[in-house]
C-alpha cells in the first residue's frame, strides 16, 4: 500500500470547518385559518390535525398515527370545515387559507359519537387504550342497539361472498367476531378485536416493510383483515417482523406470550417495568423496549420517536429475545 | 438513504441482513432514488432493484474498474472535484485502462450493457450513495475491494456530501463500537494509531503505563500464531471462535493446542466447551448498563432490564475483578466511569457525555465536545477549497480471483451468508421459534440440481478440498448455474465452516467467507436415515 494511504491511518483526520448538516427544508408559506374562531398560521401542507395539535386542540383518533400514511377510515377525528356539505377528517385534510374549522360543534360531536357507538357495538374494544374515555367523553352508548350476535364460526366470516350477507333483523347488534386465529408460535390475531383501521395493511405495505402479506378482503360489514387466500400464516408471505402488532390500535394484534399469559390469567401491566436498550442482532441500532414482569421479558415494543426505526423492528429485534432468559434445563 | 438519487447496494442483501435499513432504502426508491443490486445471488434485495448485477463470487475488482474506466471514458469524472481534493489519480487511470467492459463482462459474467448503464447512471446521478456488507469483505483481498469502491466514490465525487456516500453496513451491534474502542491490534479508542508516537503518550500517562508501542495481532493471525506455538493462552469475550472460523477443523485444532483457554460468554459455547476456565458472563445488552455503536457511528445506551442468572456477572466486572488478581485496582465498575474516560482520551468522543446521550437519543461521532452535535456524515473537508488535511489518495488495484480454485474436482462456488431469521452460529437467534426457520440447506441453481440429478429436499453430501458435510438441497431460482449458498447458522447440524477456506486478506485478516470450491455428491439412496445431519470431519483431499 502507498506511503499515503499508510499516512491517512496514522494520523487523525483533519476536521471540516463547518459541521455537516442536511440541506435547509424548503421553507413553506404559511397558511392562516381559524380553529373554533381562533385565527391560527401554520405552514402550507399542515393537516388540521397538525394545526390543531399545534394550538393545543385535542382531536380524538383511532385509525390515525404519525408514522403511516393517513387513511381516515375510522372517522374518529372528523370535524366541521364551514362550507363542507360533510364532515371531514382532520387526520388527512389540508389546511387552505381561510379555512374556518369548527372542532368541536354538536355537529361534529355527534358524529363521533355515531362512529364510536357503531364501531364499539360490532368490536371488542376492553383492551384498546383511551376508548372508554372516548366513550365517556362523547356520551356513545354502544349498547342501544341491542344485545350482541352471536360470534361467527371459525371460517364462516371468511367464506361469505362480497353481497351476500344478509342484513340483520335489528334485534340483536352484529359483531364481527371469529376465533381467534393462533397459527404459529410468535403472534396471534384476534380479529374480534379489529376495528380495520388499516394500520397493519400499511406497516406490512410501502409504510414500512413493504411485504404486503395482508389487505382488506370482503366488503361492507364482512370485510377484514386477511392473507391472501386466507392463508394461515406460516403460508403466507408474512416475515414476523411484527410491525402490524406494534401499530395495532386494539390489540387485536398480540405476542402469543401476551395472549398466553393473558388466558393464564398471570398478564399484570401494573406489574411490568419497561426499559429501552438496543438490539443485539446486526448493526442498525434500533432502540427495543423491553417489557419485563416478574425477572422476564413479556414483550418487545420500539418507540415510535426513534430516528432509526420509528418503531418497526424485523424478527429478531422484536422476537428474538428469548436466548436472554434460557436456563439450562434437567 | 432516503433522499439520494441512486443506491448501488454490492455484496449486501440488506433486506434480510439488516431489514430496517433496508426500510429507509426502500423509501429511497419511493422517493425516486434507481436502486442496482451487485451480487451473485438474486436475493431478495436484488429483487427490488431497477438493475441487478450478478457477478461471479470475487470480481468485483474487476466490476469496479471497469465502471472506472468506462466514467473516464465517457468524460463523466468530476474533474474539478478529483483535481481539488484527491491524489494519484493518473495512477488509477492507467490501472483501470485494461479493464475494459469486454474483459469485465468476461471475468465477472456481467453483460458489458449492464456495467456502462450501472457507470453512467452512477456517474451522472446527483447524488449516489454504495452500501456494502460481508460480501465485499469475506475475501482474501477485502481490502482492495473496499478501496476498488471509494475510487468510483472519488471519481465522481459522491462522498461527503448530503446524499452520497460509502456504507458499509455493520453485522453486529457493536462491531462498530468494538473498532472505535480500540479492539483493533493497530489501534487506540477513537481509531488513534497505537504506532503515532504522541498519541500513545497520552494513553501511558493517563493509565500510568507504557503501551507496546506496536502494533498485536488480528483474529486470523492469532491463529496462525498459535499454529506456530507463539501463542499459547488465550482469552476470548463474546465469541465463538470453534464454530465462526473459517477452516473450521484447522481452527479447532488451534485452540485444542492451546495451553490455557479462558472463554467469557453468556453460553457455554462449543469453544466455551473446550475452555480451561469459564467465566459466566451477563448479556450486554439487556442485563448491563454501557453504549454500543450503530452503522452510522451512532454511540446510544443500553440498559439493563433484567438481572444476570445464576453466577453470571457483567463483563466490566468481571475485568475489574481480574485486573485486581492482577494487582491494579480499579476501584468499583461504573460502565458511564470507563465512558468518560473514554471521552478523555478519544476527540471523536468527547462530547458524548451520558446526559447527552439520554436527552439526544444517541449521537453520531465525531462529537468533539459538549456544543458538537455530531456528523451527519464523514469527509465533508473534501468539498472544501483548500481541502483541510490530507487529500483522498486514489489507490489502484487489481482484479484477483478466489484462493480457493474452481477444477474438475471442485466445480461449483460456494458462497455463504445469513438469512432473515437467524445469526451467525445461532447461538443467539436459536433461541426463539421462528416460523420461517428451516434449518440448514445446500442451495443450489436449479441448472446444477437437474445435472447431479437431486431434487428439492434431498439429502447430499457437499465435500471441499478440506471439509465434508451432508445437508439437504434446497433449489433456489436466485442462483446462477455453479453458484451455491449456504449459512452457518445451524453449525451443530451442518458444520458448514469444515468447508470454508481460512485464506485471509493480509490488511484485515478477513477470511474468504464467501468463496469456496465444492462438488455435491449424490448420496445412495439409504432407508430410514436418521433425520438430523451429521457433519464429518477430516474428508480426504489436498490443500
Amino acid at each position: 500500500m502507498s506511503t499515503e494511504i499508510e499516512r491517512i491511518f496514522y494520523e487523525p483526520p483533519a476536521r471540516p470547518t463547518r459541521i455537516p448538516e442536511a440541506p435547509p427544508a424548503e421553507p413553506q408559506p404559511a397558511v392562516e385559518l381559524t380553529l373554533d374562531g381562533r385565527a391560527v398560521t401554520v405552514p402550507a401542507g399542515s393537516t388540521i390535525l397538525d394545526a390543531c395539535r399545534a394550538a393545543g386542540i385535542e382531536i380524538p383518533t383511532l385509525c390515525f398515527l404519525e408514522s403511516l400514511t393517513p387513511v381516515n377510515v375510522c372517522r374518529v377525528c372528523v370535524v366541521e370545515v364551514t362550507g363542507s356539505r360533510v364532515l371531514v377528517p382532520s387526520c388527512s385534510r389540508r389546511v387552505e387559507p381561510g379555512m374556518e374549522v369548527l372542532t368541536a360543534s354538536e355537529r361534529v360531536r355527534h358524529g363521533r359519537r355515531i362512529v364510536l357507538e357503531l364501531l364499539a357495538s360490532a368490536v371488542d374494544l376492553s383492551l384498546a387504550p383511551g376508548v372508554a374515555e372516548m366513550l365517556d367523553a362523547y356520551g356513545a352508548d354502544p349498547l342501544r342497539f341491542g344485545p350482541s350476535a352471536p360470534a361467527a364460526a371459525a371460517g364462516e366470516r371468511e367464506a361469505r361472498h362480497p353481497g351476500h350477507h344478509e342484513p340483520p333483523d335489528g334485534a340483536a347488534a352484529e359483531i364481527v367476531a371469529l376465533p381467534v386465529k393462533v397459527d404459529n408460535d410468535l403472534y396471534v390475531r384476534d380479529y374480534s378485536r379489529c376495528i380495520l383501521c388499516y394500520r397493519c395493511v400499511e406497516a406490512c405495505g410501502t409504510d414500512a416493510q413493504n411485504t404486503f402479506a395482508i389487505a382488506v378482503a370482503g366488503r361492507g360489514f364482512d370485510a377484514r383483515i386477511s392473507t391472501e387466500y386466507d392463508a394461515p400464516l406460516p403460508s403466507s408471505a408474512c416475515v414476523y417482523c411484527g410491525n402490524c402488532i406494534g401499530v395495532c390500535p386494539t390489540g387485536a394484534l398480540m405476542f402469543r406470550s401476551e395472549f398466553e399469559m393473558r388466558a393464564a390469567g398471570t398478564w399484570n401491566e401494573a406489574r411490568q417495568v419497561t426499559t429501552d436498550t438496543i438490539c443485539p442482532y446486526c448493526g442498525v441500532g434500533c432502540t427495543l423496549t423491553l417489557h419485563v414482569q416478574d425477572g422476564a421479558v413479556v414483550t418487545v415494543t420500539s418507540p415510535m420517536g426513534s430516528a432509526v426505526g420509528e418503531g418497526h423492528l424485523c424478527i429478531k429485534g422484536r422476537f428474538g429475545f428469548p436466548f436472554v432468559q434460557e436456563r439450562p434445563t434437567g | 438513504m432516503e433522499e439520494t438519487d441512486l443506491v448501488v447496494l454490492w455484496g449486501s442483501n440488506a433486506r434480510e441482513t439488516h431489514p430496517i435499513f433496508f426500510h429507509h432504502v426502500l423509501r429511497g426508491v419511493r422517493n425516486g432514488a434507481r436502486l442496482y443490486a451487485v451480487d451473485p445471488r438474486r436475493t431478495s434485495s436484488a429483487q427490488w432493484a431497477d438493475a441487478w448485477l450478478g457477478l461471479d463470487v470475487g470480481s468485483d475488482i474487476a466490476l469496479a474498474n471497469a465502471i472506472g474506466r468506462e466514467i473516464i471514458a465517457a468524460g463523466l469524472a468530476n474533474e474539478e472535484f478529483i483535481r481539488r481534493a484527491t491524489t494519484g489519480f493518473d495512477e488509477y487511470r492507467a490501472r483501470v485502462d485494461a479493464y475494459t467492459l469486454e474483459y469485465a463482462e468476461r471475468e465477472t459474467g456481467v453483460p458489458a450493457a449492464l456495467i456502462r448503464d450501472l457507470a453512467r447512471a452512477y456517474a451522472t446521478a446527483p447524488r449516489a450513495m454504495i452500501c456494502w456488507t460481508l460480501g465485499i469483505t469475506e475475501h482474501h483481498n477485502a481490502v482492495d475491494n473496499v478501496i476498488a469502491l471509494i475510487s468510483l466514490a472519488l471519481l465522481t465525487g459522491h462522498v461527503g456530501r448530503y446524499g452520497s456516500g460509502l456504507n458499509p453496513l455493520r453485522g453486529q451491534n457493536n462491531v462498530q463500537g468494538g473498532g472505535d474502542m480500540g479492539a483493533l491490534p493497530d489501534r487506540l479508542a477513537g481509531f488513534q494509531h497505537v504506532e503515532n508516537d504522541p498519541l500513545r503518550a497520552r494513553f501511558d500517562a493517563a493509565w500510568g503505563v507504557t503501551v507496546p508501542p506496536k502494533r498485536g495481532w488480528n483474529l486470523t493471525g492469532m491463529f496462525s500464531a498459535m499454529e506456530r506455538g507463539e501463542l499459547t493462552a488465550l482469552y476470548v469475550i463474546g465469541e465463538n471462535p470453534a464454530q465462526s472460523e473459517a477452516d473450521q477443523g484447522k481452527a479447532v485444532r488451534a485452540l485444542a493446542g492451546l495451553e490455557h483457554l479462558v472463554v467469557q460468554d453468556i453460553f457455554l459455547t462449543k469453544t466455551a466447551a473446550m475452555a480451561d476456565v469459564v467465566l459466566p458472563a451477563a448479556a450486554a445488552w439487556a442485563e448491563t448498563e454501557g453504549t454500543v455503536t450503530s452503522s452510522e457511528r451512532r454511540v446510544q445506551r443500553v440498559r439493563k432490564a433484567l438481572e444476570p442468572p445464576g453466577e453470571a456477572r457483567d463483563d466490566l466486572a468481571i475485568i475489574f475483578d481480574l485486573a485486581a488478581r492482577l494487582g491494579a485496582d480499579w476501584g468499583e465498575p461504573s460502565a458511564e466511569a470507563v465512558w468518560d474516560e473514554v471521552r478523555r482520551l478519544s476527540p471523536v468522543h468527547a462530547g458524548m457525555s451520558y446526559a447527552r446521550l439520554e436527552a439526544e437519543g444517541g449521537l453520531q461521532w465525531p462529537c468533539y465536545d459538549e456544543q458538537h452535535p455530531g456528523e451527519l456524515f464523514l469527509h465533508a473537508r473534501l468539498w472544501e477549497d483548500p481541502v483541510p488535511g490530507t487529500r483522498a489518495p486514489f489507490v489502484p488495484v487489481d482484479h484477483d480471483p478466489p484462493v480457493d480454485r474452481l477444477d474438475a474436482d471442485f466445480p461449483i462456488r460456494l458462497t455463504t451468508g445469513r438469512r432473515l431469521d437467524s445469526f451467525n452460529t445461532g447461538v443467539q437467534s436459536g433461541g426463539f421459534r421462528s416460523p420461517l426457520r428451516r434449518g440448514e440447506t445446500i442451495d443450489l441453481a436449479p441448472e446444477d440440481a437437474a445435472r447431479i440429478r437431486v431434487a428439492d429436499g434431498e439429502r447430499v453430501r457437499v465435500v471441499s478440498r478440506r471439509g465434508a458435510v451432508e445437508a439437504p438441497v434446497r433449489i433456489d431460482e436466485g442462483l446462477r448455474p455453479g453458484l451455491a449458498f449456504m449459512t452457518f447458522h445451524f453449525p451443530d447440524d451442518v458444520a458448514t465452516n469444515l468447508l470454508t477456506i481460512d485464506a485471509t486478506d493480509p490488511k484485515s485478516g478477513t477470511a474468504e467467507f464467501k468463496a469456496t470450491a465444492i462438488r455435491v455428491e449424490k448420496l445412495r439412496p439409504v432407508a430410514r436415515r436418521p433425520r438430523r445431519s451429521r457433519a464429518i470431519v477430516g474428508a480426504r483431499g489436498g490443500r
